[in-house]
């Protein structure tokens, strides 16, 4: 979707500014909200890419306003919700609805630092063939999928050369939306900094790496 | 807790709005999971003390002083990146598919992730704010020598520029360029000099920087 979160590119942000000496987390709350979101994906009722998907359906106006935690709360909410693990009442209210059934077993401390420890690759083994090589000239496709997609706006219609394959992975625009894994290569592609920005851009050596799964790509 | 959303168009999307305390939200939240038996509190308390103790950027520095102190380990890093970070012991989630970049007199490289915030966890630890803000989402693949100037790094204009822009499960570890003065240093003491921004991409790494654990 052509989200606000898609902001490679834009103009108005402002300054970046670094606080030094920063804490892992600024408030308690925080780590609660990061914990919850790493142990209630142990019920795997969701997956990474629609993980990411409900932070992206934060209005815009909010998702700008929200603090990165805020969107994590945002995010897990509406993930529980659609799953059914809870309900908006049951949320407003902070209690169970009466007679609902109590899930077991919740993750243990060990399972969830092992869960955390392990991760969860989303490479896959599988034979898919490669559409395109190393060294090929490649466009992004000018599509603006509705759902999920990790092809920034930026870069789409933009040409690049393929730099390495990273092998197969499974495709987020697909699997998001619990369509499946739709697995297929993912490559590096190295896009000229002027291709992407014009004559503005500072180095004519300058570039920027992509990682694409094939379905972003069509030859150039 | 209801919506202070002023987009009244939007009311489909009015429960994601979050209150002006989140401290309470989430506290109300965590009682309610505790409740319905979906979460264990000891697990939260677990996964807290993982990444506020466990996992961080001295991770990521150890295996750089091991890859400036060992150029047979510095090989394997470059072209398998996930063994290599494995026989240190770390991996893990957000970090299960790692590539390493080197920076050298000519080339510098420098990771955003625009669409969110992806960030190598098992070697950095969770992402300061600042990674994760506006400012260098939208910026750092329009105007990287810009943002690296607000850091303090002017990079000469025959410097070639390479930002990685974490899009997809990649996830990047910057190899910082050895400093002067440094040879004869063992990796421990190597490893003190390397900070998280180096790794990131947005600072070098200086002997008189010694310390500062940014």
């Amino acid at each position: 979707m052509n989200g606000v979160h898609d902001m490679g590119g834009m103009h108005g942000m402002g300054p970046v500014v670094e606080e030094k000496n920063e804490p892992v987390f600024h408030h308690e709350w925080e780590g609660r909200i990061f914990a919850m979101n790493l142990a209630m994906g142990g019920w795997r009722k969701w997956n990474l890419d629609a993980h990411r998907h409900s932070r992206e359906l934060i209005p815009p106006a909010e998702y700008l306003r929200m603090s990165y935690y805020e969107k994590w709360v945002a995010g897990l909410v509406e993930l529980m919700v659609q799953s059914e693990l809870t309900t908006h009442a049951e949320i407003e209210s902070g209690v169970p609805a009466a007679g609902s059934t109590k899930a077991v077993p919740a993750l243990t401390a060990d399972q969830a630092v092992a869960r955390v420890t392990k991760g969860a690759p989303s490479r896959r083994d599988l034979d898919v063939a490669a559409r395109f090589q190393v060294g090929q000239r490649v466009c992004a496709r000018n599509i603006h999928p509705l759902g999920h997609t990790r092809l920034p706006r930026y870069a789409r219609g933009k040409s690049g050369t393929i730099d390495r394959d990273h092998g197969v992975f499974v495709f987020p625009d697909a699997n998001a939306h619990f369509l499946g894994e739709k697995p297929q290569h993912v490559y590096s592609v190295c896009f000229a900094a002027r291709e992407l920005w014009g004559a503005q851009a500072a180095g004519e050596k300058d570039s920027v790496y992509l990682d694409m799964w094939d379905d972003y790509l069509e030859p150039a | 807790m209801t919506s202070n959303l002023n987009q009244p168009h939007q009311h489909e999307h009015d429960h994601q709005a979050v209150p002006s305390d989140p401290a309470l939200r989430v506290k109300a939240l965590e009682s309610l999971l505790v409740e319905k038996g979906l979460v264990d509190r000891a697990a939260l308390d677990a996964l807290v003390d993982v990444y506020e103790h466990k996992i961080g950027p001295r991770n990521g520095a150890r295996v750089v002083a091991r890859a400036w102190s060992d150029p047979a380990y510095k090989q394997r890093l470059l072209s398998d990146a996930d063994a290599a970070i494995a026989e240190m012991g770390y991996g893990g989630m957000q970090g299960e598919h790692m590539l390493v970049v080197e920076n050298s007199a000519k080339v510098h490289n420098l990771v955003v992730c625009t669409l969110c915030s992806c960030y190598p966890w098992p070697v950095l630890g969770l992402p300061p704010v600042w990674y994760k803000s506006a400012p260098y989402r939208s910026r750092a693949v329009i105007d990287p020598r810009g943002v690296l100037r607000e850091f303090g790094l002017e990079l000469s204009e025959d410097v070639e520029v390479r930002v990685w822009d974490s899009t997809a499960e990649l996830r990047y570890l910057v190899l910082p360029e050895k400093p002067a003065g440094t040879d004869g240093m063992n990796e421990e003491a190597l490893a003190a000099l390397v900070t998280r921004d180096a790794m990131v991409g947005v600072a070098k790494v200086s002997v008189s920087k010694s310390g500062s654990a940014a």
